[in-house]
């Protein structure tokens, strides 16, 4: 009987096509990161101990540092209601096909008289140069508004609206702007929102680190 | 590296005279660039779902003037925000002969002791935090501070945000200014 011979292989194994694979991936991972939304408005948020996740569908209220206020309608199904809403109870005098140009639009950051106008430009204002809606005592837009969001959403479950209600502002933001987007609340008879924050770790040593460690 | 030198082995022997160049493998090692690769990936991965944005809740009282609810004197923990991440508090109720002792000024890194130190010296029952915004802090501040009570294991219902008063105002005012706060 002759010998079986066992061929002698090399032990180092072609790595291209792991290294194909790393690549691949790392590509995906870079491209998938910056294909977050892209801020329009540039707003550097609190942080807070919450852990809570955003909700995907929600309505955000974003103050940006200047004092500006404006309003993202972010749940789709009832964005062209709320719209169509404010414009038969505020008579802004929007045709149906202004009102659908209208809904393209991502956020809200004009004040409710000049929307019209707005509407009739070819490209839309600049995101920096939108005035943002009127928040003053004495000029309340945001009061308007969340009155035809409460006006589209009454029926619903109320708790589910309060969770969608998203404040976004920036940590430069005065506080009386905060105040007025909470009187608008107030009158709508919401007393239950969410305020969207950057995750932040507990103080260790802090009373609720230790009540959360028992 | 390990697979450079693979098809010349040493033992070959030449003819004196003749020069033959060595054959090199043209096979790189990879394995330093695959690692590299994963580390990035894993670097990735991490940012990604770290830097991810949370909601805080928040509850605010009905404006009912007809349910005012009466706090304690011994209980009560003022605290009001200021320009430039100044905090300022007082305990109780201010009296007009004692402002200067009871007003204090402090910053958002010394609060939370504060906080935690009227906690454990007063009967949960009459354990109130008045927070108080004035109009120059900022949204942060006033996050900040609600997080504090989160921090500082406050029970909701032991903490609520009030109108500042003009007496305050004018404290907090005479104290920037004294301290030079812009």
């Amino acid at each position: 009987m002759p010998k079986v011979k066992i061929p002698r292989k090399s032990t180092s194994v072609d790595m291209t096509a792991m290294c194909d694979v790393a690549f691949l991936l790392l590509t995906f991972f870079i491209l998938a990161t910056k294909q977050k939304p892209p801020e329009v408005l540039a707003v550097q948020t609190p942080s807070s101990v919450s852990a809570k996740a955003v909700p995907d569908k929600s309505l955000i209220i974003t103050l940006t540092k200047d004092g500006k206020a404006f309003l993202m309608l972010g749940d789709e199904t009832k964005k062209a209601d709320i719209l169509s809403n404010i414009n038969t109870s505020k008579g802004l005098n929007l045709s149906a096909a202004e009102l659908s140009k209208w809904g393209k639009r991502e956020f809200i950051g004009l004040p409710l008289n000049q929307i019209k106008s707005s509407l009739a430009l070819t490209t839309p204002i600049a995101a920096e140069k939108l005035p943002g809606i009127p928040t003053d005592s004495t000029n309340n837009e945001m009061v308007d508004w969340m009155r035809s969001i409460t006006n589209v959403y009454a029926g619903g479950d109320q708790s589910k609206l309060e969770q969608m209600i998203l404040v976004k502002g920036d940590n430069a933001a005065l506080y009386p702007t905060f105040k007025n987007i909470k009187e608008a609340f107030k009158k709508t008879d919401i007393f239950k929102f969410r305020i969207v924050t950057n995750g932040e770790t507990v103080p260790i040593g802090s009373e609720l680190y230790n009540s959360a460690k028992k | 590296m390990a697979e450079m030198n693979t098809s010349s082995g040493g033992s070959h022997k030449k003819g004196p005279g003749v020069k033959k160049s060595k054959k090199q493998s043209t096979r790189v090692d990879l394995t330093p660039m695959v690692d590299l690769g994963f580390l990035l990936i894993t670097f990735f991965v991490f940012t990604t779902t770290m830097s991810q944005s949370t909601a805080m809740n928040m509850n605010e009282p009905k404006d009912d003037t007809t349910q005012q609810l009466k706090v304690k004197n011994s209980g009560a923990m003022t605290v009001l925000l200021g320009k430039g991440d100044q905090v300022y508090y007082y305990f109780g109720q201010l009296e007009a002969d004692k402002l200067s002792q009871q007003f204090k000024s402090t910053t958002f890194k010394e609060i939370r002791k504060i906080i935690v130190d009227k906690k454990n010296g007063t009967p949960i029952g009459d354990l109130m935090y008045i927070i108080k915004s004035d109009k120059n802090s900022t949204f942060k501040n006033a996050i900040d501070i609600l997080d504090e009570m989160t921090i500082s294991a406050v029970p909701p219902g032991h903490y609520a945000e009030v109108d500042m008063t003009p007496t305050e105002e004018l404290l907090i005012k005479q104290t920037e200014e004294a301290n030079g706060i812009k």
